[in-house]
């Protein structure tokens, strides 16, 4: 499929990625840029190298090869005191929500906050009790994540990402385990918080409705080859793409991708 | 984000100062104009000035005007929240009409209710309440730990008669964790405090003229106390802390569950090997103390008080009995089971956290010291009257 040509200016961009795991390599030489204020979803299957990705995009991992550049400024070659700063314009989701077990879900928002600004305590509290809100937790600041449900987690997870009005949001799985509706929810979410902050959101995700949903933009990637099958938007790559293996994938077909086994009904 | 907002990290100089200004158009409306940049970094007016203005002469209804503003983030969202609230409160109607669409969007978004407040259980205000709160608590607590110990003895109970579902090569493993990986840390322990048994025992006997009398308080001590005592304690911060912290990670991650619903007893599978690789493995390690901790003392008595090793050794064999040997043997094996258990209990009775995997550790660790010196100072009183 070919390249979609994007009008907006890219947000994000990566070129060149390679990355190996104890000698096994992982990614081969991933490029494709984000648009700013794009949702960009980032497909393949289990095991195709889609959170080792994301996690070498915001630097919990660091390629062989390749770069990552936000808003033009490389990321990969930062210094740390400039990586520190760049660290600031992103939030990220974790698949399990990763919030602090031992802090209220107001104490995850608030330590963010005392870290990097100056607000007091009452205003630390004011700021963590409206991003609660926004992800539909008002009057559970003081529950501690073990207290709260799967779902709940998720989304206090999604407001602590946000805690410092973050222009780029990173979301590996946010839907993933979580009922139809919570799910459905989620995406709404995700939805108004591009509309209204304008932010630029890359979700790694493999739930169907929900990509086709949200996703503007995005890259299939492809457990065998490394690489990247397919880019555009979900629905174009629906509609127009013709390899195998992303129509099995976004069409949840039986018609098996090569050399992959399907399992029969018998 | 959009142009008509701004992040906390970026603030150029020259920016207007957030302001506010109120304006009443007639006698029942209040015009709220906020203007300026809104940022959370920047000083920023606060709600009081509103509820001021609103305290002094209510109006039927507040209009907020955002059109001044420059440049947001969710200082402006934090204060139009609490203003909104303010004014709920009083029960003044609002106009949202002249926010910025994102703004409106975003409120709309706090404002619905997904999930119903939950009132978590509160600790009763009282002192009275608060202590019997905690008296409920401790009950359950000794519910929970006789529940276990009731589990763990039946399980022991199939064990003993070979009908406990285990794998042989986790109980290896762990016999090889709890023995013969303990072994480097006993042997530089109990060598120290035989040498410090020796070392303040000769500073002393020396005074009487009796220093050969330091073999037969280091040769005592070490069997019918320190060996055990060292070997206890060790093991306990060692192997306790470990079991807990294992058996706790698989409470958080559901693989205790998982064994539950394949019909596999977490007490057989898990449990049992445990306390049973303790029970065989620390009588040994106490014996191999006994030993080091002997040859640590005649360190100090060969190289420091000048006494022939030949000399020494037969002056302690001479102190001690069989008796002696056994009841630091016995001791062993009871503090290995005491750590065993305690460990496992911790693990086994976590919540489902990492900060509770962190307490159950540490739960372990002290239960398990607390429950050897108790049981040290029990013993002390039976071998006495049992005369050993």
């Amino acid at each position: 499929m070919e390249a979609k040509i994007e009008d907006r200016e890219p947000h994000v961009e990566v070129s060149g990625l390679t990355l190996s795991y104890s000698g096994r390599e992982i990614l081969r030489d991933i490029s494709f840029s984000v648009g700013r204020g794009d949702i960009f979803v980032i497909l393949g299957g289990s095991g195709s190298g889609k959170s080792t990705l994301l996690r070498s995009m915001i630097g919990l991992l660091e390629p062989d090869a390749g770069e990552v550049r936000f808003g033009g400024e490389s990321f990969t070659r930062a210094e740390r005191d400039e990586r520190a700063v760049m660290l600031r314009r992103f939030g990220v989701l974790y698949q399990k929500g990763a919030l602090w077990s031992s802090m209220t879900l107001a104490e995850n928002i608030g330590l963010v906050l005392e870290e990097y600004t100056d607000l007091g305590p009452a205003e630390i509290r004011e700021v963590a009790s409206f991003k609660l809100a926004l992800v539909g937790l008002s009057g559970f600041e003081d529950s501690l994540p073990g207290t709260v449900s799967g779902g709940m987690q998720k989304r206090a997870g999604i407001a602590r990402a946000m805690t410092l009005d973050p222009e780029i949001l990173f979301l590996d799985e946010p839907s993933a385990g979580l009922d139809p509706i919570t799910s459905r929810r989620l995406d709404d979410l995700i939805l108004a918080l591009r509309e209204s902050l304008g932010a630029t959101i890359v979700v790694v995700t493999h739930e169907l409705e929900s990509l086709l949903a949200i996703g503007d933009n995005g890259v299939f990637l492809d457990g065998q080859t490394k690489s990247i099958l397919a880019r555009g938007a979900p629905r174009e790559m629906l509609e127009h793409c013709s390899d195998a293996k992303v129509q099995a994938f976004l069409r949840r077909s039986a018609a098996p991708a090569q050399g992959e086994a399907v399992v029969q009904p018998r | 984000m959009s142009a008509t907002t701004a992040r906390i990290d970026a603030t150029p100089a020259a920016e207007a100062a957030a302001t506010l200004a109120f304006e009443r158009t007639d006698a029942k409306s209040l015009v709220v104009r906020l203007s300026g940049t809104w940022r959370l970094g920047a000083a920023r007016p606060g709600a009081q000035a509103l509820t001021r203005e609103l305290g002094g002469r209510p109006p039927a209804l507040v209009v907020l005007d955002a059109q001044g503003v420059t440049a947001w983030d969710t200082a402006l969202l934090a204060w139009l929240r609490a203003a909104i609230a303010a004014c709920a409160a009083l029960g003044i109607e609002v106009d949202r009409s002249r926010l910025p669409t994102g703004v409106r969007q975003l409120l709309h978004l706090s404002e619905l209710v997904v999930e119903p407040a939950r009132l978590d259980e509160e600790s009763p205000a009282t002192f009275v309440g608060r202590i019997g709160a905690q008296a409920a608590r401790l009950g359950e607590s000794a519910v929970g730990t006789l529940r276990f110990l009731g589990n763990l003895t039946l399980a022991l109970g199939r064990f003993v008669t070979l009908r406990a579902q285990f794998r042989r090569s986790d109980l290896y493993r762990l016999l090889q964790g709890a023995g013969a990986e303990a072994v480097p840390i006993i042997t530089l322990l109990s060598l120290i405090v035989g040498m410090i048994l020796a070392f303040v025992g000769a500073v002393q006997l020396r005074l009487f003229g009796a220093d050969l009398y330091v073999a037969n308080l280091v040769g005592i001590a070490m069997v019918r106390e320190m060996g055990a005592m060292v070997v206890g304690i060790m093991v306990a911060g060692r192997t306790g802390a470990a079991f807990a912290a294992q058996l706790g990670t698989m409470k958080v991650t559901e693989e205790i569950d998982a064994l539950a619903t394949f019909g596999i007893s977490p007490m057989d599978f898990l449990v049992v090997p445990r306390v049973v690789a303790l029970f065989l493995m620390v009588p040994f390690l106490c014996l191999y103390s006994m030993v080091l901790g002997i040859l640590g003392g005649s360190l100090v008595g060969i190289y420091m008080l000048g006494l022939s090793p030949h000399l020494y050794l037969d002056q302690t064999l001479q102190a001690l009995s069989l008796a002696d040997l056994w009841g630091g043997v016995f001791r062993g094996a009871l503090y290995g089971i005491l750590v065993g258990v305690t460990g496992c209990l911790r693990g086994m009775r976590c919540g489902r956290d990492a900060a509770a995997v962190g307490a159950a550790t540490t739960s372990a660790v002290v239960t398990g010291v607390v429950a050897i010196v108790v049981a040290d100072g029990i013993l002390a009183v039976v071998f006495n009257a049992l005369g050993i």
